[in-house]
């Protein structure tokens, strides 16, 4: 029998592991022997690459946001009679002189006006040989950074502050579309975060309640989610905004806002840390927190919370898009946010009948496009967080 | 395995069904790859049962799972053959596609595989015979009404009852022990050549074990298959096998007849892995189980007439009814500085017992008295909450589950450290300097402190958690099923240490366990527990070698003694 001389083949050296061959450029030995969570789930969501390009997307969105001033070419509000519903101008890094020489200088086509012989309508035509010179960091439009800085700097826009400039077209008042989303990332991104952290407070503070002590507690706490979550949302929030006073200032509306669509936003959050604080409570390690002679809030605190966290952080980024969805939704019908504030989903409002559509479709297309981008990516990155949120587990 | 090994007269029915050559399995992980299986050959002949035997992580169940081209991503077979000899006729498994026709042709039809877990490996939404049904409709030409008689006929031989009703029941109506029963007759319905059994009996009570293990050798000495049992108990090995490969990290470090593995290892890991086994068959040497027992003195714990009833709804009119009684009316005394074992099949309520005890769960009626260092009386169901702290910090408890245990987002520092922040005895730098002492005194390098529990080992992970039950000084240790969860190997030092630290420490253990043999080796004295009564109560050596109950004798007598030239389980006991 030839089994046992194979053996032999491999002396009795004493092995004192499983065999491994490390990958090349990796290092067994450096493990995560003092690697906290945060660490172990960094490495798990680093290896999901479209959680990872998705949560690039959503820092870009908000890094726009926070310097919406200095990256929108003009202010939001400029509107210009002369240029309604001009088209977009592409960029042109080259012109090409009488001579026929080439010569690098970026800039934008100028306009015309053309009238349709029949309709008698005019319309804008980019006129190539019309040219409207840009450049980076140049000085247009004065506004104050963040409402502190007062500063005339913009990244992008005509070296004459005159010339007009439509990279992604006009509305019907002549208003820059691009600086108008621009500004209205700031406003539909930050409603999300704001709406959330309102929902966190209520979600965690109740959901955690309800399931660490059970009983009439949880009762109650779980028939008024399920009343909440029983009511139609469209009519209800149409509802409570319907009862906002017309008279308010902008700003003010933007915080009831929130509060409404946050308002009923919580349920959910509430449900997940419940089920966890549920699962956690009878696990062998909090019970052996309280046989330490842990007080409760030690042991919610301690060892509850922090093992919840992560699973909160991945929920909450879940629930960021429908607090866009809804804001952008109320806002389209009407009754969210009201001009002069801009968000995403009053840019919408100006493409609401099927004429501006088909004269100006880009007053569709860009801030839909900003809704779903956004959408996509915090789901993306939401799923990757979840993925990612409990690394004990394999 | 030796050409002149093999009695004469087995030489007729000793065809080789399968081989497997130079198999080896690779799991490509992020930073490295794992050799899961190196190199392993192994032969399966007609008739006779291969023990795989090795500890968790040494690749045995993989390759088990590699013959039907099971091995989950990311594992993959990297060389090696695996031929399959039926009817004259040769296969090599390694070349087939997973999922092939070819492949599904195997699975079930000639190889038939029995799961570990019988709780999960049957659906819960199908009837069993519809699942045995389906199994050989799978395979075999027949209609409904044959395929019921056939279910019906399998049924019988796996000695379930009434077959004929149990067809139509489900899964959840099953016992543990009922259910792997209809698992086998599931994986004997196409009357496969070969039988692959993993793990078949880790998740069952001991005399469940017996009779599923003398089951499946009956059938397969019955129907002259090739069994491949995975397994980590040289008790099962003893009990079963005709050939043994022990495997270690991925090889097959020593292969051989049964009793040349046990009467003859040449392999010192072999030789290892049977004195762990046979260390705990035997009483531990009279050093390290000191005879200052004393019954004079007053005990420092005990019991009487504790109950607790579950399920037990107050009606709608009146009245209360329990629907189980986990605890039923139990007295016991733990004296100082002694090991008391419990000992019990799941469900004899001695979990729930170490629970009461400790309070985690409030007893339906009876009393605990325990007597503190200054010898007060204390009536442990009646302490305040704050009582109960001072009560939790000398009465400490040892998990089973190493890994459910430790708060994985904790340092080992701060784990152990934690009780002794709590009750305010140390802080800072002597904090520091205490957890230090705990680790170095349960064997962890106090250089180790900073690191988190996933980069520690099962048995490691215990330690930490003996050292945080240590870390309050207390007298009493609860171990519920503290060495369970371990290897064998790592099982003895774990005991070893705990009785290390009762004779430096004065501590009392009480101990929970199901294995007998572990509790023999460990405790004093023993109480048996059967549905929440304990029926019999004493000396260890005497309970596990001359019981005097009739359902201790059952007990004892099935479990898998390691010496196949003594098979214990043929001659067990029913209660």
């Amino acid at each position: 029998m030839s089994l046992n001389e194979a053996l032999e083949v491999h002396p009795d050296e004493e092995e004192t592991g499983p065999a491994i061959s490390p990958l090349k450029g990796m290092d067994v030995t450096t493990s995560n022997a003092v690697a906290g969570q945060w660490k172990l789930i960094g490495q798990k969501l680093i290896r999901q690459r479209v959680a990872m390009a998705a949560g690039i997307i959503v820092l870009l969105l908000y890094l726009i946001g926070a310097f919406c001033e200095f990256l929108a070419p003009g202010l939001p509000e400029t509107s210009r009679a002369q240029y309604t519903y001009a088209p977009p101008q592409p960029i042109e890094l080259f012109v090409t002189d009488a001579e026929g020489n080439r010569q690098f200088l970026p800039h934008v086509a100028g306009y015309k006006i053309e009238v349709d012989p029949v309709a008698l309508r005019r319309s804008f035509v980019v006129d190539d040989t019309k040219i409207v010179p840009i450049g980076l960091f140049v000085h247009g439009a004065a506004y104050k950074l963040w409402g502190v800085i007062p500063t005339d700097i913009h990244l992008i826009g005509p070296l004459k502050k005159t010339d007009p400039m439509y990279l992604l077209g006009a509305d019907r008042l002549g208003r820059d579309l691009l600086s108008r989303l621009i500004y209205g990332t700031r406003i539909s991104m930050s409603i999300g975060l704001v709406g959330v952290a309102i929902s966190l407070l209520l979600g965690v503070a109740l959901g955690a309640l309800s399931g660490y002590y059970g009983g009439w507690v949880d009762t109650l706490v779980q028939r008024v989610i399920e009343i909440i979550s029983a009511i139609p949302t469209i009519p209800l929030w149409l509802g409570l905004a319907a009862a906002i006073p017309l008279t308010w200032p902008p700003a003010q509306v933007y915080f009831i806002i929130t509060l409404i669509v946050s308002l009923l936003g919580w349920t959910s959050l509430a449900r997940e840390v419940r089920g966890r604080f549920l699962s956690l409570r009878d696990d062998d390690f909090v019970t052996a927190a309280r046989l330490d002679g842990s007080t409760e809030r030690r042991i919610i605190f301690r060892h509850i919370l922090p093992s919840l966290t992560s699973h909160i952080l991945a929920v909450v980024t879940l629930a960021v898009p429908t607090m866009i969805v809804a804001e952008t939704s109320l806002s389209f019908l009407g009754i969210g946010l009201k001009p002069p504030v801009v968000s995403w989903g009053v840019l919408l409002q100006d493409a609401q009948n099927i004429r501006t559509v088909a004269t100006a479709p880009w007053l569709l297309i860009w801030p839909s496009l900003a809704v779903v981008v956004a959408v996509l990516s915090f789901n993306f990155f939401g799923d990757g967080l979840r993925d990612a949120a409990d690394p004990y587990n394999t | 395995m030796n050409a002149q090994n093999i009695p004469p007269t087995q030489q007729g029915q000793d065809e080789v069904i399968l081989s497997v050559a130079h198999l080896s399995i690779d799991f490509a992980l992020r930073t490295h790859i794992l050799h899961a299986v190196r190199d392993v050959s192994l032969e399966l002949r007609r008739g006779r049962t291969l023990c795989l035997v090795g500890e968790s992580g040494s690749g045995k169940s993989v390759t088990a799972r590699s013959l039907l081209r099971l091995v989950d991503s990311p594992g993959k077979i990297v060389g090696g053959t695996i031929m399959l000899n039926i009817d004259g006729k040769a296969i090599d498994v390694t070349a087939l596609r997973e999922g092939s026709r070819q492949m599904l042709a195997l699975r079930g039809r000639r190889i038939g595989l029995i799961f570990q877990e019988p709780m999960s490996s049957l659906s819960p939404v199908h009837t069993i015979g519809s699942q045995i049904v389906e199994a050989l409709r799978l395979h075999r030409p027949l209609t409904k009404k044959q395929a019921r008689a056939e279910t019906i006929e399998l049924l019988r031989q796996v000695e379930i009852p009434d077959p004929d009703k149990m067809l139509d029941r489900y899964t959840f109506e099953f016992s543990g022990g009922m259910r792997q029963r209809a698992m086998i007759a599931m994986a004997l319905a196409c009357n496969p050549d070969i039988l692959i059994a993993d793990e078949p009996t880790t998740a069952l009570d001991v005399t469940t074990q017996a009779e599923i293990l003398d089951l499946i050798k009956r059938l397969q000495v019955s129907r002259g298959m090739a069994m491949l049992l995975i397994t980590h108990d040289m008790g099962v090995v003893a009990e079963v096998a005709d050939d043994v490969c022990v495997m270690r990290y991925g090889r097959i470090v020593e292969r051989g007849p049964v009793d040349d593995i046990f009467h003859n290892p040449q392999h010192p890991y072999t030789k290892h892995l049977l004195a762990s086994t046979l260390k705990l068959e035997g009483a531990v040497d009279a050093t390290a189980k000191p005879s200052t027992v004393s019954m004079e003195v007053p005990p420092v714990l005990s019991v009487r007439n504790l109950s607790k009833g579950f399920g037990g709804r107050g009606k709608w009119f009146g009245g209360k009814a329990h629907a189980i009684r986990a605890v039923d009316d139990v007295s016991l005394d733990l004296y100082p500085g002694e090991n008391l074992g419990i000992v019990g099949e799941s469900g004899s309520g001695k979990t729930t017992l170490g629970r009461l005890i400790l309070r985690t769960i409030e007893p339906s009626s009876g009393t605990i008295t325990y007597r503190d260092r200054e010898g007060h009386e204390v009536d442990v169901t009646a302490l305040s909450p704050a009582q109960l702290r001072t009560y939790h910090s000398e009465v400490r408890l040892i998990f089973q589950d190493p890994f459910a245990s430790l708060n994985p987002r904790m340092t080992v520092r701060e784990i152990v450290g934690d009780p002794l922040i709590v009750s305010g005895r140390a802080q800072g730098r002597e904090l520091q300097e205490k957890v230090g002492e705990l680790l170095a005194l349960v064997g962890i390098d106090p250089a180790s402190m900073e690191r988190y529990p996933h980069a520690f080992s099962g048995g490691q992970r215990q330690r930490i958690g003996i050292a945080r039950a240590m870390a309050l000084d207390p007298r009493v240790i609860v171990a519920d099923e503290a060495t369970s969860a371990l290897d064998v190997s790592i099982r003895s030092q774990i005991l070893d240490l705990m009785l290390d630290l009762r004779r430096r420490l004065g501590l009392s253990f009480l101990f929970i366990s199901h294995d007998i043999s572990v509790v023999r080796y460990f405790c004093d004295r023993v109480a048996v527990m059967h549905r929440g009564k304990v029926v019999e109560i004493g000396d260890a050596e005497q309970v596990c070698l001359h019981p005097q109950q009739r359902y201790t004798q059952t007990l004892i007598s099935a479990v898998p003694n390691p010496d196949p030239r003594n098979k214990r389980m043929l001659h067990r006991l029913r209660f």
